[in-house]
């Protein structure tokens, strides 16, 4: 591949990287120059964090080579990157609470080591605060663990800024506002304009799209593990950044009723926001980007209806977990122990579980669900991921609860099992049970009814039938405004 | 056979048996069948808290009850001292055990629950009290058990010792209800994951409740048999069975990381903790010499039982 940007300070070039059959990244060339902001954006899933761990080390592209002043760098590792004076900062925290700020400074710089290193650090890890944050009140002497969590996120960019002898040449900016006040956050935004200004380069991901609008000086799109657009600065409007985002492939539209008469078989009220609820029969949809109290509402609706000291015959709810090896799946059982859990209760009699019964249940589910397994006896763990996740869709589904709580729960499954579930879940929706589908994928929004979607933790829109669709869905999780 | 070689109690019969045949090699036969009745007997309080000790550990890291001790000394004082050794309130007094265990069961997942002590903390501040509860009803008296309960737990039936059978029968049910019921189920899975158990449905806090109670009423009910068996209960009798109720679970092979157990293994277990001691009194070895060899042995068993594993998977 010839070089097309001999001045970049670091340039991707068709980087490729594979998660099983998924591809995280599909061909995608980026190069950063000196003096340049890139604004990256996409919705979850568009491969934005995969390409940030390409150019910081942390994750070598399966397919793909990586520049920097003119030299290909192979190989390529944290290390290197360092040394390039690549910085990062991550959306989750990453310091030691334990520690104090000096010391967390001096495990970040490497090179800072020898007597009297402390005076050193605090020396070089001050002035950084002091030019990112004037007026930050933080004592660099104190322990992490103090800080609330905005300090933090200003220790970590501080960190990031400073200069250790090996100057910040890009720095990469996950999310760098997410839990900095408006007041810091301009404070910030004009720190990264003034070392743009002075040559440095920084990739900034945000989710506030008027952050990356007034400082970027390029804006790049992904989606889908592709680069889909990039602009200069002025080159997109707050709606053509939304638009550009969406998916461009056209949907059909799936068979949406009205659910308007039925009973509400689920119902929560959260803090400033919208109230929720789920009829019978109904796929309820919770959309917005991750992490923005999907998940933790599934959680309490959960804990609200399962038992905690007496089994309950009849239970209300059941789960089906996206995070399998966290919370779904049990290492040391067979396929058909971690299948039947949820439902032994069913399948014992006078106390005593029936094999029998256990073993055509398994064999009922294994046909229905298509479990890729020679016998449902062996081990959990010989099964490929997506097969796992039909186990405990199979878990979920074989219970007689009339709500099904869902977790992001296609995450690591392939297309095709993907499209066997909604099939499932559809049939099961038409027999009266409720769905209630937190995913990140826009296209199983559009299997849903009805979609809540989710802002700071609280429900900011509420979507029906045609009105579900991937702009809107976008619109409500960035502005927080009714759709 | 090599089904039977996979499992991973078999290596804690092995361990018995041969320790047994090394023992009766040197009195050449002389008192085997004293030796078995012997092994049988003491065994059998082991196997009794051990199988306790067992269901806790099932519930996975940080699970351990530490008051079994204390349990098992405030059983046998409290209830020698109300049958007074009077036969006809021998049932009475199993009755009154039990409630023994049920409170301390109780008393020790309040703590873990309400307080949200870790169990290993919490049972043991809990044998604290009730081993101080324990001295002060036994006051230094000693008294004699029912005669009828006396001669129970010391005769045989059909050459096996009767505590053998009662520990047997317990086994069995401890058996079924870890492999053929709902219950069993659910403490491997919390085992297992706590995390994946609670969002599969399962009544988590019920389930570790019932557990802790039932380990509590088992050492309860061992201390009652044994202070009867002993001739009366006394404030130490349950101090080898802390470390022994645990001891026996692991060498039975039952993980200690939790999730996976097994009932077999406790016998095997606790039969070679006996023999080995008694194998080494036979030799004629001194205190100290005989400790560290325990020791060693232990760990052998340990080892050679964990490297079966290691190389299977």
């Amino acid at each position: 591949m010839p070089l097309s940007h001999p001045s970049a300070v670091l340039e991707v070039a068709n980087a490729t990287v594979r998660f099983g059959e998924v591809r995280a990244l599909d061909g995608v060339s980026l190069a950063i120059m000196p003096g340049e902001c890139i604004g990256l954006v996409g919705h979850n899933g568009a491969g934005k964090s995969t390409i940030v761990a390409v150019i910081n080390g942390s994750l070598s592209p399966h397919q793909g080579e990586i520049f920097s002043d003119s030299t290909r760098l192979a190989p390529y590792g944290i290390g290197v990157a360092r040394s390039r004076g690549v910085r990062c900062v991550f959306q989750e925290l990453s310091l030691c609470p334990n520690l104090s700020i000096v010391e967390n400074t001096r495990i970040m710089h490497r090179n800072l080591g020898g007597f009297g290193w402390r005076a050193r650090v605090r020396g070089i890890i001050a002035a950084s605060l002091d030019a990112v944050f004037p007026g930050h009140g933080i004592d660099v002497g104190g322990p992490v663990g103090a800080l609330s969590i905005a300090q933090r996120q200003m220790v970590e960019i501080a960190m990031a800024f400073s200069d250790s002898g090996q100057p910040p040449r890009l720095v990469i900016l996950d999310e760098p506002t997410s839990s900095l006040d408006a007041g810091l956050a301009a404070q910030l935004l004009a720190h990264v304009r003034r070392f743009v200004a002075t040559g440095g380069a920084v990739i900034l991901i945000s989710h506030m799209l008027n952050e990356i609008l007034e400082t970027a000086s390029r804006v790049v799109v992904m989606k889908d593990g592709k680069i889909v657009a990039e602009r200069g600065a002025g080159g997109f409007d707050h709606a053509g950044l939304v638009k550009a985002m969406g998916s461009a492939v056209a949907h059909q539209a799936a068979a949406r009723r009205s659910h308007a008469a039925t009973e509400p078989v689920l119902e929560l009220s959260l803090p400033k926001s919208q109230p929720f609820r789920a009829c019978k029969g109904e796929v309820v949809g919770l959309a917005g980007l991750g992490g923005h109290g999907q998940t933790r509402m599934l959680l309490a609706m959960f804990d609200r209806h399962s038992p905690q000291w007496w089994p309950r015959r009849d239970p209300a709810v059941t789960f089906v977990a996206g995070d399998r090896r966290e919370n779904g799946i049990f290492d040391l059982w067979s396929i058909l122990k971690n299948m039947t859990v949820a439902s032994l209760g069913d399948l014992s009699r006078r106390g005593l579980l029936q094999d029998a019964a256990e073993t055509k249940r398994g064999a009922d589910w294994k046909a229905r669900i298509e479990i890729r397994t020679p016998d449902m006896e062996n081990p959990i763990l010989s099964l490929s991921g997506g097969n796992q996740q039909k186990v405990l869709f199979a878990r979920a589904l074989s219970t007689r609860a009339p709500v099904v709580l869902m977790d992001d729960p296609m995450r690591g499954v392939d297309v095709g099992t993907k499209q066997e579930v909604y099939g499932m879940i559809r049939a099961e929706a038409e027999a009266g049970r409720t769905f209630v589908w937190y995913s990140t994928e826009m296209e199983e929004m559009q299997l849903c009814d009805r979609v809540y979607v989710f802002r700071n933790g609280a429900i900011v829109a509420e979507l029906v039938g045609d009105a579900i669709s991937e702009q809107d869905i976008l619109r409500a999780s960035f502005e927080g405004a009714a759709a | 056979m090599k089904a039977l070689l996979a499992k991973p109690w078999i290596w804690s019969f092995i361990a018995a048996l041969s320790v047994w045949l090394a023992t009766i090699a040197v009195t050449r036969g002389a008192s085997t069948v004293g030796l078995s009745q012997a092994a049988l007997t003491f065994a059998a309080f082991s196997v009794l808290v051990g199988i306790g000790q067992m269901f806790v550990i099932t519930l996975g890291p940080g699970n351990i009850d530490l008051s079994v001790p204390a349990t098992m000394t405030l059983a046998g004082t409290v209830t020698l001292k109300y049958m007074d050794g009077q036969n006809g309130l021998i049932l009475q007094g199993l009755g009154i055990a039990i409630m023994v265990g049920v409170s301390v069961g109780v008393l020790n997942y309040a703590l873990i629950k309400a307080l949200r002590i870790p169990p290993i903390i919490a049972t043991l501040s809990m044998s604290f009290i009730v081993q101080s509860a324990a001295i002060w009803t036994n006051r230094g008296l000693r008294i004699k058990p029912p005669q009828v309960l006396a001669d129970f737990t010391t005769l045989t039936s059909f050459g096996i010792p009767n505590i053998a059978l009662i520990a047997l029968l317990i086994s069995i049910l401890a058996w079924v209800l870890l492999h053929r019921t709902p219950y069993g189920r659910w403490i491997a899975a919390i085992g297992q994951s706590l995390p994946a158990a609670r969002m599969a449905g399962i009544a988590v806090d019920g389930c570790r409740f019932v557990t802790y109670l039932l380990c509590a009423v088992l050492a309860a009910i061992c201390g009652y048999l044994l202070a009867c068996f002993s001739g009366g209960a006394a404030l130490n009798m349950g101090t080898e069975y802390l470390l022994m109720s645990i001891a026996v679970v692991v060498i039975g092979g039952t993980a200690v990381a939790g999730g996976d157990s097994n009932v077999p293994g406790i016998w095997g277990a606790s039969l070679f903790m006996f023999l080995v001691v008694s194998m080494l009194n036979t030799y004629g070895l001194g205190a100290g010499v005989r400790l560290i060899m325990t020791g060693v042995i232990i760990i052998t068993v340990i080892l050679l039982a964990s490297g079966r594993k290691a190389g299977a998977r």
